[in-house]
């Protein structure tokens, strides 16, 4: 089965001919398969935000191609549009493009654009709503009568809205709380569970990433540094360091342990398989 | 796109024009401006143009820097020049349908031309080589006379300085809710008229919103500091002319005379 998504030695220059000239991001080729839930980490100015938005058509790569179910979507102008709709986008902030009176008729501009009928719009609309938890009553409020983490999942319901195959998100958990982060990590599995689209995540927390994330790429200077399972990249830490990148804490503890002479096993990213770990090493005695 | 735009943006630097006293640069631009519109014949132009280039070639500004800020005022530069090539009245050179170009009209064309660029030019040349901040130093200090008369000076000085400030935040701001409305399938360039006006509701709309949020927000970490107007307060640099200053100062005066007198003699 062709992935659903590829890129091929994509390359953008911004400037390209003037003395600002610059490679944002250089030869990159990855490819997403169906239901996958990606992460993508990397120190500010690697080329993230660059190559996501390469990725529903938003910027015309200087070099290389996207292709969508192995289509260039560059190929004609109506696929470039269908694009949109098909590789969702969600931006960091996203609540700061919200801009109707009501919820309901923001969440709908998207289906709107797509030249949808009205009924499938508001069961679209309706859809999007639960997916990521917004009561009934307050689709009717303006979105600006909402609290921040209510206004960040009106606005990822905007985009779930159109149903894209591919679910691009730019750090969507930034500047809320821990409830809030889970709140909306969890609206974004059950999306993913329940169109088995594929997600994309960009994000800082390296914590939520080994949580979620099935694959990791790895960004660093406009190339792509690594790529594997979390356990595999977490493991491969003194590289990540020097590219000015973390990894989760409590495997920083595990690597501390080691270097005072533990046997321990240093490629665990969660708390739970530091603690059966640590049980396995006393001896499997089991959950005492 | 939107970030090309490179009107009343600061380009840092350290060369002679950058080191000017930001008020001998506003006086300078204001002399400019009056030798440029008495100028009325080629050396008079050709002396302003000099004055122009010299004042380019010494802040290292880059010509493509200004060519690119002329582009959005392409439009009215052209419409002007045009205007003036077919309403000139005067000795007919060609003539074809209802129009006709004149000798008169081909000379006030190309002077209109050249007195607009360079009047953008010139105003250019201050914000490019000037900080916002040392800017509205010298406007203040400047007006500071105007003070006596009961006028806000240090309230108008500071909104100016806050405006500059923010015209390249706005400006990404702006790129950055595009795209993102356009990740919904918003559409800028296509439809008639009124559906590009009203394509641009959900531009706007954000953009009033964190504008007021930013400002709300600015206000708020001014009081912090205890910000509260110009009344006693005092400057970390205070603006001190030093001889450069005079000099340039008693040149442009010069050059004004000069020119002046170059247009009374019909040059």
């Amino acid at each position: 089965m062709t992935p659903i998504l590829q890129t091929r030695d994509l390359t953008h220059t911004y400037g390209a001919g003037t003395p600002f000239e610059s490679d944002a991001i250089q030869q990159v080729n990855l490819s997403f398969e169906r239901g996958e839930f990606v992460g993508i980490i990397g120190h500010t100015g690697s080329g993230k935000s660059t190559l996501i938005q390469h990725l529903n058509g938003l910027l015309k790569p200087t070099g290389g191609d996207v292709l969508l179910d192995g289509r260039s979507i560059w190929s004609d102008k109506k696929f470039t549009r269908e694009t949109r709709f098909r590789v969702g986008l969600v931006f960091q902030y996203p609540e700061y493009q919200l801009f109707e009176e009501t919820v309901y008729q923001d969440i709908a501009f998207g289906p709107k654009n797509m030249g949808l009928k009205q009924d499938e719009i508001d069961q679209r609309v309706r859809r999007a709503a639960s997916f990521v938890g917004i009561p009934e009553e307050n689709l009717e409020k303006s979105p600006f009568e909402l609290s921040g983490g209510q206004k960040r999942r009106v606005a990822i319901a905007g985009v779930i809205a159109m149903e894209p195959d591919v679910l691009i998100l730019d750090e969507p958990t930034a500047g809320l709380d821990p409830v809030g982060r889970e709140g909306i990590l969890a609206n974004i599995r059950a999306y993913q569970a329940a169109q088995n689209a594929t997600v994309i995540m960009v994000s800082h927390s390296m914590e939520e990433i080994a949580s979620n994330v099935s694959r990791l790429i790895v960004m660093n200077h406009g190339r792509v540094a690594m790529t594997g399972a979390p356990r595999e990249v977490f493991t491969r830490s003194k590289e990540l360091i020097s590219m000015g990148l973390d990894i989760p804490q409590i495997t920083q503890v595990f690597l501390r342990m080691r270097d005072m002479g533990l046997p321990v096993d240093t490629s665990v990213f969660t708390v739970e398989q530091a603690l059966e770990s640590l049980l396995t090493l006393r001896g499997g005695k089991g959950h005492a | 796109m939107l970030k090309d735009i490179t009107l009343g943006q600061y380009f840092p630097g350290n060369t002679p024009v950058h080191r000017l006293d930001p008020r001998t640069k506003l006086i300078l631009v204001v002399v400019y401006i009056v030798a440029l519109f008495s100028a009325g014949g080629v050396v008079s132009y050709a002396v302003v143009l000099a004055a122009l280039a010299a004042v380019v070639v010494l802040s290292k500004i880059k010509l493509k820097v200004i060519a690119k800020s002329m582009k959005p005022l392409l439009f009215i530069i052209v419409l002007t020049g045009l205007l003036n090539l077919f309403y000139s009245q005067g000795t007919p050179l060609v003539s074809f349908w209802i129009f006709t170009i004149t000798r008169e009209g081909v000379f006030n064309a190309v002077f209109m031309i050249l007195r607009i660029s360079m009047l953008i030019t010139g105003t250019f040349m201050l914000t490019y080589t000037t900080s916002p901040i040392a800017l509205t130093d010298g406007l203040e200090k400047l007006l500071n006379p105007l003070k006596r008369i009961r006028v806000p000076v240090h309230e108008l000085a500071m909104m100016m300085c806050i405006a500059l400030r923010f015209i390249p935040t706005l400006i990404e701001e702006t790129d950055k809710i595009m795209n993102a409305q356009k990740a919904r399938g918003a559409d800028f360039e296509t439809g008639s008229l009124m559906q590009r006006a009203k394509a641009l509701i959900p531009i706007l709309v954000p953009l009033f919103i964190s504008s007021f949020r930013r400002a709300d927000e600015l206000a708020v970490a001014m009081e912090c500091r205890c910000y509260h107007g110009g009344d006693g307060r005092t400057r970390l640099k205070e603006l001190v002319y030093q001889t450069m200053d005079y000099v340039t100062l008693i040149g442009g005066v010069v050059f004004l005379a000069g020119v002046i007198a170059l247009g009374h003699f019909g040059l």
